[in-house]
């Protein structure tokens, strides 16, 4: 009796374990809004990135509130069904109707998940309509940009000195994120991607812009984005490309359009500067 | 050889290392596949322990990144195809003739064949991390044109692959024909205890998905050395053809993983509730509906690639449709504990354990189905917590809840229950402490496969880390019971559980050599 005691207090332990699990994960939300720990998928600065947050904090509510129905049954029967409470077991084993009820209900909750989602994905593969044209091509281990239609190309790649990564010098607060070329993109401008590469397969995501694809060697992917804030949007290589695959950040510089103009113009003209050096 | 026949000896064997070398018997196999998923789960804990080691703090301090990525790769491998796989094969070498009342397996020397192989295909995997170029580093996912960059080690790495796919494909064989031939008179097929339903299911799957994976590998392999393009833009062929090749395989590789888990969890839960289990129909059906959907889910490993908007909406809902028939196995097994008369010995602890972090797996199963919610979940920490919680509270607690239910009757002993009890709370807490943290920095943007991180991951790094150790020595714990079990302890009797049920526990504990040579009578 008395080691069943013992267990029964475990088991509580066990069960406020859990909760406070769950609720360091609800409040995550605010918690990451108030920037002070990163513990939940960002908002992001895209009106689809914000639609992905809506559907990941709703399936994963729908998630809890069912996890609470069948844990909480659970436990109530882990307390108090017990042999130690001199319960005389029942004996029922079957039920049409219930087995019918668990199999209706779930799918009906799943087609309320489905519809949103769907809705959210038909809007992610509609590209058209774009105003800037931007061919992103993936490398062991670095990233290259090319404006079409302009002249303007680079390559991006990590800025990190080689001393914070073996920890002979302070990291700094962008570690491992950070490059020494930031994709500059307008704000309120349809920009489409197309995504390729020259080697392996790697995967170029900006959570902030809820965009992941992956670059294949030898074809072509697609997609598109209108970033409504100015601001600096940090990203990474998401898929394994070989040993430096931890080290192939993606950093975009988000302006006013007036300035990306600017920086255009003087992009386009460094390098017919450096086009003309060269041919000289 | 010789042609006597001695009627009276039947339980004469050779002994020494002869006896595990020739055993044709399905209770020695079914302990060298445990003991060998055993080994296994050491060498595939010690490579996470490296992983750990390195994650445990941004920077590089012990390996070198090529040398982590063979981790992660080598770990995934071994701990699939070496720990989990092998362990449940164990089980339904150790249990299937038993539970439905037949002498032994329908193929013996095939099985031994079967086990055999298994050594000297790990020792030829895990070789490679003394080869030119280092062991493979490419993710167990073997995605070319990456896998293709592997040294000495890619021809090893496709021979062994061959070979424990060839070792499934004969155990399944055997699990097939001996559950569909061997069964005790009476025996009809939905009277079958629910572990050797969900394991003929699980043979089917294998005979199916095995030889998919074998020619996906072999067209690598022609890739790599003999001038083909299955997988190569640049003369005609597709790298996205393999991972749909390889997820063909790799999804119902998946449930092979947790199928026999249910079957397990299924046989504990009635024992410890002390009532039968509820809705035991629905639960062959649920199993036989998860198996089906199985095939035609792969694609939602590959949300990412560029598929057109109709292939990942079909994927997406066939996904989501996976929950129901899982639904109905969670919602079963929570009524059978309904009004029960419950006690909770080591393996309830278990199989309890693993019903809350299998549905927490699951839960999270269900988000990364949402296409557009997939998209930022896709190869980051939330799909490594994922499939964490889904295989090591869930396949890896289900065996070990398997291994404290039954080892009373195997060896005869019970083993030091107290001692079990601190087994499953550290291993609760640990293996919490090591793959919850892991859901936070998915969805707060690290991605996985990686052996640094930028600060803002650091935190949850470490906690997981720690965990990692903490779950890693636990396991130490078991190995010690299991040993002290064998040699010896208070006798079990042949029930061994009060409220057990099936022909496993009309047998002596230990049970004879030979069981069951006249077949039982099944009411």
């Amino acid at each position: 009796m008395c080691g069943n005691n013992i267990q029964g207090a475990s088991i509580k332990m066990f069960l406020i374990k859990n909760l406070i699990s769950l609720i360091t994960l609800l409040f995550s939300y605010n918690v990451a809004n108030a920037g002070w720990l990163d513990l939940n998928m960002p908002e992001g600065v895209t009106d689809l990135s914000q639609e992905v947050f809506g559907l990941h904090m709703l399936i994963l509510w729908i998630c809890v509130v069912i996890g609470v129905i069948v844990f909480g049954a659970m436990f109530w029967s882990i307390l108090m069904h017990r042999k130690s409470k001199g319960v005389k077991p029942a004996t029922f084993h079957e039920s049409t109707k219930l087995e019918f009820l668990w199999t209706i209900v779930p799918f009906v909750i799943l087609i309320g998940m489905a519809v949103p989602a769907t809705k959210t994905l038909i809007k992610m593969y509609d590209h058209s309509d774009s105003e800037i044209h931007i061919k992103i091509t993936g490398y062991q281990w670095l990233w290259e940009y090319e404006y079409l239609n302009t002249d303007v190309s680079f390559y991006s790649k990590l800025s990190t000195p080689y001393n914070e990564i073996y920890n002979k010098e302070t990291k700094n607060v962008n570690y491992l994120q950070e490059v020494d070329k930031q994709l500059v993109l307008p704000i309120n401008k349809k920009i489409r991607f197309l995504l390729t590469s020259n080697d392996v397969l790697h995967a170029w995501w900006v959570p902030d812009l809820a965009l992941k694809k992956d670059a294949i060697p030898g074809f072509i992917n697609e997609m598109s984005v209108v970033i409504n804030e100015p601001g600096i949007y940090r990203g990474r290589c998401a898929e394994l490309c070989g040993r430096h695959h931890g080290f192939m950040p993606i950093v975009i510089k988000a302006v006013e359009e007036k300035e990306y103009e600017e920086w255009l113009a003087n992009a386009n003209k460094a390098k017919t500067a450096d086009v003309a050096k060269i041919n000289k | 050889m010789s042609s006597v026949v001695k009627d009276a000896h039947h339980d004469e064997h050779p002994s020494g290392i002869m006896r595990w070398i020739t055993t044709t018997n399905h209770k020695d196999i079914g302990t060298l596949y445990l003991w060998f998923a055993m080994i296994m789960f050491f060498i595939g804990g010690l490579m996470a322990l490296v992983i750990r080691s390195e994650l445990f703090q941004p920077g590089l301090q012990f390996v070198d990144p090529q040398f982590f990525n063979s981790m992660t790769t080598m770990h995934a491998l071994v701990m699939i195809f070496g720990v989990v796989m092998p362990a449940f094969t164990g089980l339904a070498n150790w249990m299937i003739p038993i539970m439905i009342g037949g002498p032994d397996m329908a193929l013996p020397r095939m099985n031994n064949w079967s086990f055999w192989i298994m050594p000297f295909a790990f020792s030829m995997l895990l070789s490679t991390l003394w080869m030119d170029g280092g062991a493979p580093a490419g993710g167990w996912t073997l995605y070319p044109p990456l896998s293709l960059q592997t040294g000495d080690a890619f021809p090893f790495l496709i021979f062994a692959i061959h070979f424990m796919g060839l070792s499934s494909i004969m155990g399944a064989i055997n699990i097939v024909a001996t559950i569909l031939n061997m069964r005790a008179p009476g025996m009809t097929l939905m009277k079958m205890p629910l572990f050797v339903w969900t394991w003929l299911i699980t043979a089917f799957l294998l005979i199916a998905v095995m030889p998919v994976l074998a020619g996906g590998v072999t067209m690598l392999l022609t890739d790599k050395f003999f001038g083909t393009s299955f997988f190569n833009a640049a003369g005609g062929g597709d790298p996205v053809m393999f991972q749909h090749i390889f997820w063909f395989f790799g999804h119902p590789e998946v449930y092979i993983l947790i199928l026999p888990s249910f079957g397990v969890v299924s046989a504990i839960i009635p024992t410890f509730a002390r009532k039968p289990l509820f809705g035991y129909s629905s639960m062959v059906y649920a199993t036989a509906s998860i198996a089906f959907l199985s095939f035609i889910v792969w694609a939602h490993h590959m949300f990412t690639v560029g598929m057109p908007l109709a292939g990942e909406v079909f994927f997406m809902f066939a996904t989501m449709l996976i929950a129901v028939p899982t639904g109905v196995k969670v919602f079963n097994w929570v009524t059978t504990m309904w009004k029960g008369a419950m006690t909770f010995e080591t393996p309830m602890l278990f199989a309890i354990g693993f019903i809350v972090m299998f549905t927490i797996g699951g839960f999270s199963g269900l988000m990364l189905a949402i296409t557009p919610a997939d998209f930022q979940y896709h190869d980051t920490y939330f799909v490594v917590a994922h499939f964490h919680y889904v295989l090591v509270p869930g396949s890896i607690f289900a065996i070990m809840a398997a291994c404290y239910f039954w080892l009373p009757k195997w060896t005869g002993n019970m083993y030091p229950e107290t001692l079990g009890k601190i087994h499953f709370w550290l291993s609760t807490f640990f293996v919490n402490l090591t793959f919850f943290p892991m859901h936070f920095v998915g969805l707060a943007g690290m991605p996985r496969r990686i052996p640094d991180y930028s600060l803002q991951f650091a935190d949850y790094n470490m906690i997981a880390s720690i965990g990692a150790f903490g779950f890693g020595f636990a396991q130490l714990i078991f190995l010690y019971i299991i040993i002290k079990t064998i040699k010896g302890g208070s006798k079990a009797t042949d029930q061994v559980w009060e409220g057990a049920e099936g022909l496993e526990w009309t047998l002596s504990s230990p049970p004879p050599y030979h069981s069951f040579n006249t077949p039982p009578v099944i009411k």
